[in-house]
Formats: structure tokens, C-alpha cells, sequence
């Protein structure tokens, strides 16, 4: 396992769904996901993308202005 | 594959085919001019707006696969082969693009055919009966492409020839009335989804393509980046000169989203009076201190008798500006964008 950062900082819906999507790509399951951004959207969107694919939303947050998603790659959602 | 736009009509024609038992995925593309998204993340702070097309893969319990096709889609934008609509909208070539890009989806990832929310008759440019056989031509999806909403209408395309679709199951809808959409919603029991007013497009919007005719016409050639195309979306934009531009934020959220642009463009603070944060594109052209004394109309201070700036140039360097407003009819209505 180990733990990886994405800036999507002045990036706007939906960029840092895809950014997340593309880095999330390239991780393990177990592998987490420190994704930093300042578009208040990402806290709606990417764990929606997240509950769609499996994967485990550890905690989010704000933080002077800019807000985080902590992120646990998780095995791939069976529909 | 299922294009899903985020609107009725796609999630529409993806629940129909997949209450056949049909497994789905979705494809969202962005093209940086989706309407959606950006525009509310800009402005009126935090909002909390969903992405529709999150929203419709979560109730129809499908994977979506968001594309970034913005590199790509510039050469719809700038070389439409079958021209603009009313606006800068090249809405039959912007078809053709994404059923083609679906398809190329379709065929790396071993999908069988794709789906779209298109009924004929809908859309006077792209979904009529004369431009379907244009977009599954040039999109080399020919009869691998299906629109569950109108299928009764159209020839039987390869799912339901070869049986893995019920064409009995699909409907017959076309012309621009909502209400069959409506009342298959109602029976589908499917309570909420999203109707973007004026369109989910930003080509379609007169003013927007108007920025974007006069960014084309300043600059002498036709072309654009995302932050170019991401900043005709926000603010007030006057143009004093041929080639001098102002974007004035118009509230508390676009002025935190133009700061991210305070190292590429020299911008003026308002130092004095409560105000918005201006950016000025070809600044060379006019007195920094004449823009201030624009830019000092659309704060708090337009009726004070002087209005203090901070002007700062893309490397940080600051100069203290103090200005008179320009009163309302010094600015010509010309100058707006």
C-alpha cells in the first residue's frame, strides 16, 4: 500500500473528477489518494465517483480555503 | 456504452435499455464549454451543485467514464464541417465527435453497440431525420449506433437485428415536445433529474459566442486554450480598445476564481471601497489609471469622490493607484462584451 497526493487546486468541475479518475487509474487497490483542490464541487462529485467505482472516501475537508478528499482505492464496484 | 449528458433524455434511454437486462457503462465527454459545472462553481460561492452526469450514473447504477476531450474538440470548434449553428454551436459536427469517440470506446473496451438520448425532430441542427445517417456515418458507428427514444422510427439498427435489444421495448418519440419524456419519466418513477435551461452548451449562448468572435477577431486567427474558453465564462468583459480588454469579477466568487489568474495578467484591487478584482488583457493600450477609473464603476465606491487601487502587475510588482470613477455615461455601451 501506499499513499499518493493529486493537485487539482484552480481546477473546475469537472477537471478533478477526471484528474482523480486518471491517477486512481494507475493506483492498487488499498493504495490512498490525498487530493487536494479548490473547487467546492469536488466535495459533491468525487465521492459520487467514488460510490460509483468502490472506492472509500476517508475523509474531506476545508482547510484554509482549500478543500481535501482522502481516498482509499478500493476493489472495482460490480453492478 | 451510454452517452449520458447528465439530462433527461440520456438517462431515459439508458434505463430503457437497461431494464432489458443490458449491461451499461456511461461516457461523459468534456469539452470545457459544458455549461454545467464551472459556472456554478464560479459564482455564488459554495453552492454545493452536483454534476448531473455523476448524479444520473449513480440512479441508474452504471459506471461513467468522464472523458477530457478538450485538446481534441478545438478542431470541431474552429473547422466545423457542417458549420455553426445560430451561435458559435456546431452541433451536427459536436454529434458526430462524441458518437465517434464512443465508439472508439466501444471498440478498445469490447462494448457491442452505443446508446444516445437523441429524438428526432428535436434539435433543428443535429437531430433530424436528414443529419442521423451524417452522424453515424462520420462517426463510424453506422448501425452500431442506437437511440432507444426513436428507434420505432428509424431502420432497425444492429442490436435489434441481431436480437440483443427488444425493439418492441423501445419508443417512437420525436418533435420538440417535452411531454413524452415527462411521462415516461412519470411511469419510470424517476422523480428528479435535470432540465438545463438554454441549453447545457456555452457555443449555444449568443453572448458567449460573441466573446469569443471578438477573442478570435483581436487575436487575428481562430484558436483557444481552457483558460482562455474558462474566462469568456466569468465576469463583466469591456473592451475600451481594439486591443485592451477588462474582466471585472461580478461577485465574491468569481474574484476568488479570477485570483487564480493574478500571475498572468496585470489586475487592479480595490483598495478603498468593498469591489471586484479586474483583470486587464493588453494593458499597454491605455492608462492603468483610465482602467481603474472604469473598474471603479462596479464597486462600492462608483459615487465616492476618489477610489483607491492597488495595481499589480503578473510578477507582483505593486503601484497605488488613486483614481475619480467614471461616471455611468463615460462608459459606452459599446465597450461591453
Amino acid at each position: 500500500m501506499s499513499t499518493h497526493n493529486l493537485d487539482a487546486r484552480n481546477l473546475l468541475c469537472p477537471m478533478p473528477v477526471i484528474r482523480t479518475q486518471q491517477r486512481v487509474a494507475d493506483l492498487a487497490v488499498g493504495d490512498e489518494l490525498e487530493v487536494f483542490c479548490t473547487d467546492p464541487g469536488a466535495l459533491s462529485d468525487i465521492p459520487a465517483w467514488c460510490r460509483l467505482e468502490g472506492h472509500e472516501v476517508m475523509q474531506s475537508g476545508e482547510v484554509g480555503g482549500e478543500f481535501f478528499l482522502h481516498i482509499r482505492v478500493g476493489e472495482r464496484r460490480i453492478f | 456504452m451510454a452517452l449520458i449528458s447528465g439530462g433527461l433524455d440520456s438517462m431515459l434511454a439508458a434505463r430503457v435499455i437497461k431494464d432489458q437486462g443490458i449491461y451499461i457503462e456511461g461516457l461523459n465527454f468534456f469539452t470545457g464549454f459544458c455549461v454545467e459545472g464551472h459556472t456554478h462553481a464560479i459564482r455564488n460561492g459554495k453552492t454545493g451543485k452536483r454534476n448531473n452526469a455523476l448524479w444520473v450514473a449513480e440512479q441508474l447504477g452504471i459506471r461513467l467514464h468522464i472523458i477530457d476531450v478538450i485538446e481534441e474538440y478545438k478542431d470541431v470548434v474552429i473547422n466545423p464541417r457542417h458549420g455553426y449553428g445560430a451561435n458559435l454551436n456546431p452541433c451536427l459536427d459536436c454529434k458526430s465527435f462524441m458518437v465517434g469517440k464512443a465508439r472508439e470506446w466501444m471498440e478498445k473496451h469490447e462494448f457491442d453497440f452505443i446508446i444516445t438520448g437523441e429524438v428526432v425532430g428535436q434539435r433543428p441542427m443535429s437531430q433530424r431525420r436528414a443529419t442521423f445517417p451524417v452522424v453515424e456515418r462520420e462517426s463510424g458507428a453506422k448501425d452500431r449506433l442506437l437511440r432507444p427514444l426513436c428507434a420505432q422510427s428509424q431502420p432497425p439498427t444492429k442490436p435489434e437485428r441481431e436480437g440483443w435489444v427488444d425493439r418492441e421495448k423501445l419508443l417512437n418519440f420525436s418533435g420538440r415536445s417535452r411531454k413524452p419524456q415527462i411521462k415516461l419519466a412519470e411511469t419510470l418513477q424517476i422523480n428528479e433529474f435535470s432540465q438545463p435551461a438554454g441549453g447545457c452548451c456555452f457555443l449555444t449562448d449568443a453572448n458567449y459566442s460573441a466573446k469569443m468572435k471578438d477573442m478570435w477577431e483581436t487575436r487575428g486567427e481562430k484558436d483557444y486554450d481552457l483558460d482562455d474558453i474558462m474566462l469568456l465564462k466569468v465576469g463583466r468583459h469591456l473592451r475600451p480598445t481594439a486591443q485592451f480588454k477588462m474582466i471585472i469579477a461580478r461577485d465574491e466568487g468569481e474574484t476568488n476564481y479570477l485570483m487564480g489568474y493574478r500571475n498572468r495578467f496585470h489586475h487592479l484591487l480595490m483598495t478603498s471601497h468593498s469591489g471586484p478584482l479586474t483583470l486587464l488583457q493588453g494593458e499597454g493600450e491605455i492608462e492603468v489609471s483610465f482602467a481603474a477609473r472604469i473598474a471603479a464603476r462596479f464597486g462600492q465606491g462608483r459615487n465616492a469622490p476618489e477610489v483607491s487601487f492597488l495595481s499589480i502587475s503578473p510578477d507582483g510588482q505593486e503601484q497605488p493607484l488613486s483614481i475619480v470613477p467614471l461616471k455611468a455615461d463615460q462608459i459606452p455601451k459599446a465597450w461591453y462584451l
